[in-house]
């Protein structure tokens, strides 16, 4: 019943703002609640990787790897050279490290 | 407006309040790879759907939505974002314009009821992501982690493209046409999210600028006020929130055509795990693909009596020839009858009866498109987990 609520709740923001102005239209995503979790460094991981994306990004990503590190490093690498990440590059190691301690297995 | 708002209302009142529409209380999912377990959660205008991802949204639809009609609900239509930065806020319908620009005779900016004006065609297309599977890749490769449910079937209305860009007056020296949506990203940094089509493809008199889909706006997650619709290709190229038409003389170059989205280039458009593709080119048509409906892995049905299975078909556009089912591992297929015809690019249903002994069935499922493709007996490997159509297999037992 919690869940059914926010969602009552969040399509009823829907109307009410479209309602009011009559004009633009309003969308408002249900509350973010996914959230990193505990590991080495998890303030480089937060400060780093939570501007572009929810956690969810990356714990629903496969667990049961041949080579953790080498897939992290991949994705993290990918983050800053192609998506743009402002990542500093003595972060990225830590950043790397997190992953693989947290979500590696 | 206040019509569909109030539609989509109900609907989600009645989803997430009264229990309708949804087989399930559950608040969790399990899908049937490692690290599988996902929230169920009711975005406003849609239903109780698998949430991949918070931000940017990804959503998966249900596969019992796939056993309740051809036609995919727009509440349970599969979401897919690439970047975060979602126009939640800045879509005026009365004062939205579709810029038209770039190596054309006459720069067009056209509003919602400008394009209504310039004939409307419904066509019925399902959309698929290139990753619809991915979680089952093995080796396990990065990304959205998806079951066989971002897909969808809806009957789009719009104005076809080759309409809009006649009126606009292709220069000859045009080879591609881009399309850029209202979303983008959240750093500077980050590629836009940008896509191109061939010429010839674009006029193609198929690919559509749709403003509906199943007879209501498009719910926003799924482009409201306007997208690309591009029958038989991989939903990477049907651009939602569509605001930006630009008619190219040389072929796009930016990331999500020169870097992302490509398959390897061979027969199989597969390689060995861990090797690099010799070439790549962009993904374009959906392989041949086919699931059972009815009954879901590890369900239980009757032995020794008649159980009519039941499912949908579909490939990148020529339609679907035949289906077969096997309830022995795959020694055996029988034909099953197809269902109606909605058209090439959509959903074409099957019915087969089959009677079970008691124990457990391994029941597989196999099409032929009407171009002579037929599915995998064990699934091809590239690594973004893209192109998934192996046989698939839905165990059952009966009792």
């Amino acid at each position: 019943m919690i869940n059914a609520r926010a969602a009552f709740a969040s399509a009823f923001c829907v109307i009410l703002t479209t309602g009011v102005s009559a004009a633009a239209y309003s969308y408002v995503l249900p509350k973010e609640t996914a959230e990193l979790a505990p590991g080495p460094h998890l303030d480089t991981a937060q400060r780093n990787c939570g501007a572009c994306h929810s956690a969810d990004y990356i714990s629903t990503q496969p667990r049961a790897l041949a080579d953790p590190q080498a897939f992290w490093l991949a994705e993290v690498t990918k983050m800053q050279r192609v998506y743009g990440a402002p990542i500093d590059n003595a972060d990225l190691p830590k950043i790397v490290d997190y992953l693989v301690q947290t979500y590696g297995r | 407006m206040p019509d569909v708002k109030r539609r989509a209302w109900l609907q989600l009142a009645g989803a997430g309040l009264f229990g309708a529409g949804t087989k399930s209380w559950a608040q969790t999912i399990e899908m049937p790879f490692e690290n599988g377990e996902r929230p169920l959660v009711a975005y406003p205008e849609k239903r109780r759907l698998i949430r991949l991802t918070s931000r940017p949204p990804l959503l998966e639809t249900p596969m019992a939505v796939f056993d309740e009609g051809l036609i995919t609900p727009n509440d349970a239509f599969y979401v897919r974002y690439h970047l975060a930065n979602l126009p939640f806020d800045s879509i005026d319908p009365a004062t939205f314009r579709l810029q038209v620009k770039g190596a054309v005779a006459e720069p067009l900016s056209l509003g919602l009821n400008e394009l209504r004006g310039m004939g409307t065609v419904d066509l019925v297309a399902v959309s698929q992501c290139s990753g619809n599977g991915r979680g089952f890749f093995k080796p396990r490769v990065a990304g959205g982690q998806a079951g066989n449910g971002l897909m969808g079937n809806a009957r789009w209305t719009g104005v076809p493209l080759t309409t809009v860009l006649a009126r606009a007056g292709v220069q000859p020296s045009a080879v591609q046409v881009r399309f850029d949506g209202l979303d983008g990203p959240v750093m500077d940094g980050t590629p836009d999210f940008a896509k191109a089509l061939m010429l010839d493809h674009a006029r193609d008199g198929d690919v559509l600028l749709a403003w509906a889909m199943n007879g209501a706006d498009l719910p926003f997650l799924n482009g409201y006020p306007l997208r690309l619709v591009v029958p038989g290709c991989f939903g990477t190229y049907w651009v939602k929130h569509l605001n930006e038409i630009t008619v190219l003389d040389k072929p796009l170059d930016n990331f999500w055509m020169t870097n992302a989205y490509r398959i390897p280039d061979n027969d199989c458009n597969c390689i060995t795990p861990g090797a690099a593709p010799a070439r790549t080119k962009p993904i374009g048509r959906f392989k041949v693909r086919s699931f059972i409906t009815s009954v879901s892995d590890g369900a239980q049905v009757r032995a020794n009596a008649s159980v009519v299975l039941r499912g949908i078909a579909f490939d990148g556009g020529s339609g679907i020839r035949q289906v077969q089912l096997s309830a022995n591992g795959g020694s055996m297929w029988t034909d099953a009858k197809l269902g109606q015809d909605l058209g090439r690019y959509s959903f074409r249903g099957w019915e087969a009866p089959t009677t079970l002994a008691a124990g457990p069935h391994t029941l597989q499922v196999r099409a032929v498109s009407n171009a002579g493709e037929m599915q995998p007996v064990e699934q091809p490997w590239n690594p973004a987990g893209y192109l998934r159509n192996v046989i698939e297999s839905t165990t059952v037992n009966a009792a």
